[in-house]
């Protein structure tokens, strides 16, 4: 009796377990409201607005292009501390970069985050509607070009994926795409985009109609497809948009290059910074600031106007003495720095292949910023001037035989404000003419690599560079592993 | 039997027994002290005639006739029968339960004597953690557990302390599960002195523990009050003075200024120091940094028991203060505590117990690039002791260390509640029914504030406004069990245990962080958000949450025949919301045998062998501890930060890669042992062979091609099942005790490990790279199949080309920087390709001890006692990350012996401020941090008894220790014992914070 008693409570037991059992599974699945996941987005407008910033977020890394792109040129030296400060840039400098160069792997890596942001909102564009949804898609596709046109000017052929992310075991199927394909997909995306947005952003920062065409132009420029290129930047040059900095009302030239003159009627497209937020080595992408500033600040400087820095990316003798000496753009453009020393009583350090000029456009100013400071410096990055749209339809205009006349004009109008004369002859001498006034107008700004490669001319111009190997960077090597075979090293890495 | 029917018989008893009764009286003490021993039964064998010894221990049992068996029992003492003849007198000795094999050994949802238990346990009881005084829990498992490796990743008070059981297999988590009087805890905040025993399961038999086993188990038994005692207070308090166990040797001023001109000279520049006169030793910056600073512990337990309720309330005190900057870090535990346990009947027994806990810490940056050791091994002898580096000559992250620890302000406070209640039901002698709770509420807070300041051009400390960082996490979690014992014996032969049940486990909690900027005078006493303004628009604070929940149900059966052959057989249902709803589940199962061959009859008669036991054990265990609580889901929480209209906006980015395939980790593990005992059980030893396979093993940030966007801001690489390791080896102890007279008694226990770690898979990649060496160079630690986990990758060197002709005939050493010079250190080129290039790095040591050592010795005599506890480790490399490759930073003094002309020097290349391929990560860098350390020497003297008795205690005994008395290393950096804790990229030494040397003096006290 007793005993059928235990085992009946030992039954109830068993029963209380099985009972928890079926209330138990359930316990399992309430942790999942605990996160939003990337399956449960895209449900309003705002949603659609906060993914756009995290794609605007990565312009910001995009700062190692401007600053690697720069020094792998005739333009600058690698600078730093010594030979073997940030190796990869010192490589670069020296074109004896390989396929394991960290700096190079950024460039990679970031850029196709950028791609990767852009392409988690348009996988979900058709998801949820709203007016203005156009805009945002527009801008969308627009980061998505500006990424991809980076990528396939540092690495030629890269994969490609049209409004979707790329997951797990993509990087084994999916093939670079031909360079062809890949400004395809630029120009589809940049045409959409300036068919889709006005000439003014709602807010400061944020792509406009003017910025798309400018970059549909560059585009159509580095495929030379000239007729495309003409229309494309002649329609930014028409819209009456865009000035010169220092030809209207209180403007002043010299001051181009301030932090008060940031986002002025000359900037087509800026990458916006600040110094509002702190940042460390550990994440260099994660900074709000411009980190190219700082690190090609002077040495140890201590003085009026500037901030100190890492001397990195610093000018050569060859390209100071390129400027004629009424050249406005020269003092403007870059800092000699004993000079300045000698006027303004400052003192500085030297640091590796000291040159003694600086990149006086993306000097750190004198402000206020959060530590690291040498790592949240707030200058914007000038990703397209009109001075570039004007050089550029120029070229385009010149070199494929549409108009020397108008090319002319564009070109004197860039040359008048840097208080020089104007270029009266045509043809082949004014396609030199306008080469040249790209490296002196646009020096220290990262174009003047890719403008040598495109042009033909990197090989006579860049020390060490080795035509049919140089033309492009190296795929990391380690994404080469990670392919296992479906992507091939670029030629002579 | 029914109470009421004992009642009758116990009345009607007189009436049966004849006039030849009679009384019997006398005491009880304790062998060793000769103390009365209170509350010991004493009962008529074979009757229900008993009675217990009162508090002086006396005792008086009527009723005894002539020959019947007074049996006298005791926990934790052996049993004596004594038979009456007609004495009226018996006095008694009770000799301590030496016999170790009656032990009670905790295996998870249930106990075993330790003579029977199959699988490999270490066991740590109260007395070693007594002896050795640990600061925290863990540092007494060093040495004193064979197979178990303790390493701090800090001397720094409170630091982390990493437990690795039988070497790291996983690359994440690699510490032990924890089980706290049955409930997942936390090692790190328990106060040593709470602990009655621990158990630390190290094979299969933890399958019990199913998909958080793999790592081994360890199991915390908090102390309890004994029944039937008189209440007992416990006193432990000692005072100790720290100091650094080590100092790095380091050029003074004038040594400093002649290396570095000579330096300059060598590389064409002009001399920095033209007159090196005056400037005389400099300034020592590690004499300014390292302090003595006090620590004091205090510890108070009042325990006791009746019949029917054991009762144990403790609280303890411990304050420490860091040995560098001690007026900026500290450590601080205050504990309170309670054990509680009543037999509300004979079939329900309740218990509960809660600790809590609250810890203070401060603490200074170290170990890394620009932390206060860093700096202070750095920071040029020339200059003054408060002098910055104004100019920036020593590099951007080389400040002034004392200006640093001056500027370091913060704060770390702790409050935790864990406990459990349980109540167990025994409806029949055979059965019980557990059903425990066990919980941890823990609050942190913390604080950062970053002053306005300038250490000197470039520094990245710099600060133009300042800030304060606040948090407060929020972490709990329970434990909730529900589980059946079994226990019967048929025919006298056939034991059996069955265990099944069920364990929910949650974990969750949160965790926010802010940061204002602007704080009012610059100042630490104003730094609060409420008082910052936080100029900028953007949000300047974070958050997250967890909500991790486990469901498990398991079962175990345990048969042995006769108490000679063993075997049990358990398996463990598992499911874990950090895996996607197709991958959840899990079954773990596992068996174990033994066979103890002494108490077969061929055996049974040796003089020589008291006891020998073989046994085995295999199973499958899971780890789910990796890349955060659900990386199968792709979760938006990346950042997303840009500025629109001048000012900062936050929107969302995708995190981490997902991974929606992952599973847990799966652990393979085989061991065989062998428990023998000899001369009486005077000698003890342990022997056991083991293998682990850690198969799926879950690698969280595993490097995935860029094109995923991972290298976004707030995103990160997968978690993906991806490789297997192999751990093997051999660990055995030996302990062996003798007592030589009354007078003079020791012991010596010995131990050691074995071990072979091997990668043995590594999928969808070649190798993991780890670690950081200098700056801008590449991971020097790498995760490959055929080496151990995290090897050091790196080139080989043969010395230095001794002329500059030897180095222009060597093969090409351009590619690493520089072309070499005479002096410059010669690579090897692996590959033999003729070129010294990236691709001729190679394995040039690793990190993982190839044998781990514990050595205790403890001697008595008279009313002395001695202790000392000894461990080592062998094989173990270190990398010396603790020098700024920068040309006007201090070196070590080890660089008087540089390369200066052909036959100079074979190791230490020349000095030269230019470039050279000097500086690339190589085994110039890789150093042997063996080593053994005197952990702890201690000398009590315990006060004769009758001074004792006469102020009215039980016991005083006062002592003095030294703790980390001495290391033994030919390692030149701080501390060869330090490790990060991570499996890749551990051993990387960027000027280890040292183990405090602690002079301490205490009592304990018992009354």
């Amino acid at each position: 009796m007793k005993m059928n008693k235990t085992l009946f409570k030992s039954f109830l037991a068993l029963a209380v377990l099985f009972i928890s059992y079926g209330c138990t599974e359930d316990y399992l699945e309430k942790t999942e409201e605990y996160n939003i996941s990337s399956d449960n987005y895209f449900n309003s407008e705002e949603e659609y607005y906060n993914a756009l910033i995290g794609a605007y977020d990565i312009l910001q890394s995009t700062y190692v292009n401007v600053l690697l792109g720069e020094i792998a040129s005739d333009n600058t030296l690698s600078g730093g501390e010594s030979a073997n400060d940030v190796i990869g840039f010192q490589q670069v400098d020296e074109m004896t970069h390989s396929p394991i160069n960290d700096n190079l792997d950024d460039v990679w890596d970031w850029n196709f985050a950028g791609v990767q942001r852009a392409n988690f909102i348009l996988e979900f564009k058709d998801k949820t509607d709203f007016e203005g949804k156009d805009r945002i898609i527009a801008e969308a596709r627009f980061l998505r070009a500006y990424f991809n046109f980076e990528l396939v000017k540092w690495f030629g052929p890269i994969p490609l994926k049209v409004d979707e992310r790329f997951f797990l075991g993509d990087e084994k199927t999916v093939p670079r795409s031909p360079v062809s394909d890949v400004y395809a997909q630029i120009e589809s995306d940049l045409a959409f985009a300036a068919d889709n947005l006005d000439w003014t952003a709602p807010q400061v920062g944020r792509v406009t109609k003017g910025a798309a065409l400018s970059l549909l132009g560059k585009a159509y420029l580095y495929q030379e497809k000239w007729d495309q290129a003409a229309v494309a930047l002649e329609q930014v040059i028409n819209s009456g948009v865009y000035h010169l900095y220092g030809t209207q009302g209180e403007e002043n030239f010299e001051f181009l290059w301030e932090i008060f003159a940031e986002n002025n009627a000359e900037v087509v497209f800026a990458v916006q910074y600040t110094g509002e937020e702190g940042a460390g080595f550990d994440c260099l992408q994660c900074s709000e600031g411009n980190v190219a500033v700082g690190f090609q600040g002077i040495r140890a400087y201590s003085g009026p106007l500037f901030d100190s820095g890492y001397s990195f990316n610093v000018p050569t003798q060859e390209a100071y003495d390129m400027f004629s000496s009424d050249d406005l753009r020269r003092d403007v453009s870059i800092l000699d720095i004993e000079a300045w020393a000698d006027e303004t009583g400052a003192t500085y350090g030297e640091g590796y292949k000291h040159t003694g000029y600086f990149n006086r456009k993306y000097l750190p100013r004198n402000n206020v910023n959060e530590g690291d400071r040498n790592l949240t410096e707030p200058n914007n990055y000038k990703s397209i001037r009109y001075a570039d749209v004007l050089l550029m339809a120029a070229e385009a205009l010149n070199r494929g035989g549409i108009s020397d006349e108008r090319a002319k004009m564009y070109l004197n109008e860039v040359r008048d404000r840097a208080g020089l004369s104007e270029i009266t002859f045509s043809g082949i001498n004014l396609t030199d003419a306008i080469l040249e006034e790209r490296r002196l107008e646009l020096i220290g700004e990262g174009h003047r690599f890719f403008d040598l490669v495109r042009t033909g001319k990197a090989e006579e111009e860049i020390d060490g560079f080795t035509a049919n190997k140089n033309e492009l960077f190296p795929i990391p090597l380690e994404e080469i592993e990670f392919s296992e075979g479906n992507w091939e090293q670029n030629p002579g890495y | 039997m029914n109470k009421t029917l004992f009642l009758i018989l116990l009345c009607m008893s007189p009436f049966f027994i004849h006039a030849q009764t009679f009384s019997i009286s006398g005491n009880v003490n304790e062998a060793e002290t000769g103390l009365p021993l209170p509350g010991v039964n004493i009962i008529v064998k074979n009757t229900t005639n008993g009675v217990v010894t009162d508090f002086d221990g006396n005792y008086t049992i009527n009723n005894v006739s002539a020959g019947e068996v007074l049996v006298f029992s005791y926990l934790g003492f052996v049993s004596q029968e004594i038979t009456a003849t007609n004495q009226n007198t018996i006095n008694v000795t009770l000799q301590p339960d030496n016999q170790a094999l009656q032990e009670i050994v905790v295996i998870g949802y249930g106990t075993q004597q330790r003579k029977d238990v199959t699988g490999s346990v270490s066991l740590v009881s109260n007395e070693t953690i007594e002896e050795l005084r640990p600061i925290k829990l863990e540092q007494a498992l060093q040495g004193t557990a064979a197979g178990v490796n303790v390493a701090a990743s800090s001397g720094a008070p409170g630091a982390g302390i990493n437990i690795n059981i039988r070497g790291i297999a996983s690359n994440s988590v690699n510490g032990p599960l924890v089980i706290i009087d049955g409930y997942q805890g936390e090692l790190g905040n328990i106060n040593p002195n709470d602990v009655e025993s621990i158990s630390v399961l190290k094979d299969a038999q933890a399958a019990i523990y199913g998909i958080a086993g793999a790592n081994g188990v360890v199991l915390i038994t908090t102390k309890t009050g004994k029944k039937d005692t008189a209440p007992t207070v416990a006193v432990d308090t000692y005072v100790g003075l720290q100091q650094t166990s080590r100092k790095i040797p380091l050029l003074n001023a004038t040594e400093y200024a002649l290396l570095l001109n000579e330096s300059y000279a060598n590389n064409g520049q002009p001399l920095p120091y033209p007159s090196v006169e005056g400037l005389g030793q400099g300034t020592d910056f590690q004499d300014a940094i390292f302090d003595t600073a006090p620590i004091i512990s205090h510890n108070v337990t009042l325990s006791g028991g009746s019949e029917k309720v054991t009762y144990s309330i403790g609280g303890s005190h411990l304050d420490q203060e860091g040995i560098v900057g001690s007026e900026k870090s500290d450590f601080t535990r205050n504990t309170a505590r309670f054990n509680l346990g009543v037999d509300i009947s004979d079939k329900f027994k309740l218990s509960a117990n809660t600790i809590y806990t609250n810890i203070s810490r401060r603490s200074i940056n170290e170990n890394g690039l620009g932390s206060v050791l860093f700096n202070a091994l750095n920071m040029a002898p020339t200059f003054a002791i408060d002098q910055e580096d104004l100019n920036g000559t020593l590099g951007n992250e080389v400040i002034n260390p004392l200006s640093q620890i001056r500027d370091t302000y913060n704060d770390y406070n702790l409050n935790q509640f864990n406990g459990s209640g349980s109540l167990v039901y025994k409806p029949i002698e055979s059965l019980s029914i557990t059903s425990r709770l066990g919980y941890r509420l823990a609050l942190g807070k913390g604080k950062g504030f970053f002053a306005i300041n300038n250490y000197g051009s470039g520094k990245v400390f710099n600060r133009d406004r300042s800030s304060v960082n606040q948090n407060r996490i929020n972490d709990n979690s329970y434990t909730y069990d529900l589980f059946a014992n079994y226990e019967e014996t048929f025919a006298e032969m056939h034991h059996i245990t069955g265990t099944a049940g069920m364990t929910i486990i949650n974990d969750w909690g949160d965790g926010l962080y802010a940061t204002g900027y602007d704080v009012p005078n610059n100042s630490w006493d104003f730094a609060d958000i409420s008082l910052t303004t936080g100029t900028n628009d953007g949000i300047n604070n974070s958050s997250y949450k967890y909500d991790i929940r486990k469901l498990s149900f398991f079962g175990r059966l345990q048969y042995d025949y006769k108490g000679k052959y063993f075997v049990s057989g358990m398996l463990r249902r598992d499911m874990s919301t950090r895996f996607s709803q197709d991958n959840r589940v899990g079954y773990f199962p596992s068996g174990t045998a033994g066979w103890i061959l002494s108490e077969e009859r061929f055996m049974e008669d040796s003089q020589l062998i008291s006891f020998l036991k073989i046994r085995g054990s295999y199973g499958i265990l899971g780890n789910d501890e990796a890349g955060g609580a659900q990386f199968y889901r792709s979760l938006l929480d990346g950042e997303a930060t840009y500025v629109l209209d001048g000012k900062l906006i936050n929107g969302t980015a995708l995190g981490s890669l997902a991974n929606p395939d992952a599973g847990w980790e799966e652990s393979e593990k085989i061991n065989l042992g062998v428990d023998l005992r000899m001369f009486n059980s005077r000698l003890e030893i342990t022997a056991d062979i083991f293998r682990e396979d850690r198969n799926d093993l879950l690698v969280s940030g595993i490097p995935v091609s860029g094109i995923f966007g991972v290298g976004a801001p707030g995103s990160g690489a997968p978690t993906i099942n991806a490789g297997t390791t192999r751990n093997e080896g051999v660990e055995f102890a030996i302990n062996y005790k003798e007592t030589i007279s009354d007078d003079f008694k020791f012991s010596v226990a010995y131990n050691a490990t074995f071990l072979n770690n091997e990668v043995t898979k590594v999928n969808g990649t070649e190798f993991l790279p780890g670690g950081q060496f200098g700056v801008g160079q590449p991971a020097p630690a790498r995760f490959q199949e055929g080496f151990p986990i995290g090897y050091f990758f790196g080139y080989k060197t043969d010395g230095l080309f001794q002329s500059q002709a030897e180095a222009d005939n060597a093969p090409s050493q351009s590619a690493l920087g520089a072309t070499a010079s005479a002096g410059d250190i010669k690579y090897v080129d692996v590959n033999g390709d003729g070129v010294i290039d990236p691709l001729d790095r190679t394995n040039i040591g690793d990190p993982i001890p190839d044998v781990l050592m514990g050595l205790n010795l403890s001697f008595e005599y008279k009313n002395f006692d001695f202790v000392t506890y000894v461990n080592a480790s062998l094989g173990n490399d270190m990398v010396r990350n603790y020098e700024r490759s920068q040309p006007n930073v201090n070196r070590h003094a080890y660089i008087l012996d540089r390369w200066t002309g052909p036959g100079t020097s074979n190791e230490v290349p020349r000095l030269t401020t230019g470039a050279t391929a000097n500086v690339a990560f190589s085994d110039y860098y890789v150093e042997d941090a063996s080593y053994a350390r005197i952990q702890n020497i201690q000398l009590g003297y315990t006060l004769p008894e009758q001074v004792m008795t006469k102020i009215g205690v039980n016991k005083l005994r006062v002592y003095a220790a030294v703790n980390n008395a001495y290391t033994f290393t030919k390692y030149r950096g701080f501390d060869p014992a330090a490790t990060t804790g991570d499996a890749i990229g551990g051993g990387i030494d960027y000027g280890f914070y040292p183990i405090p040397r602690i002079f301490m003096a205490g009592l304990n006290l018992n009354f």
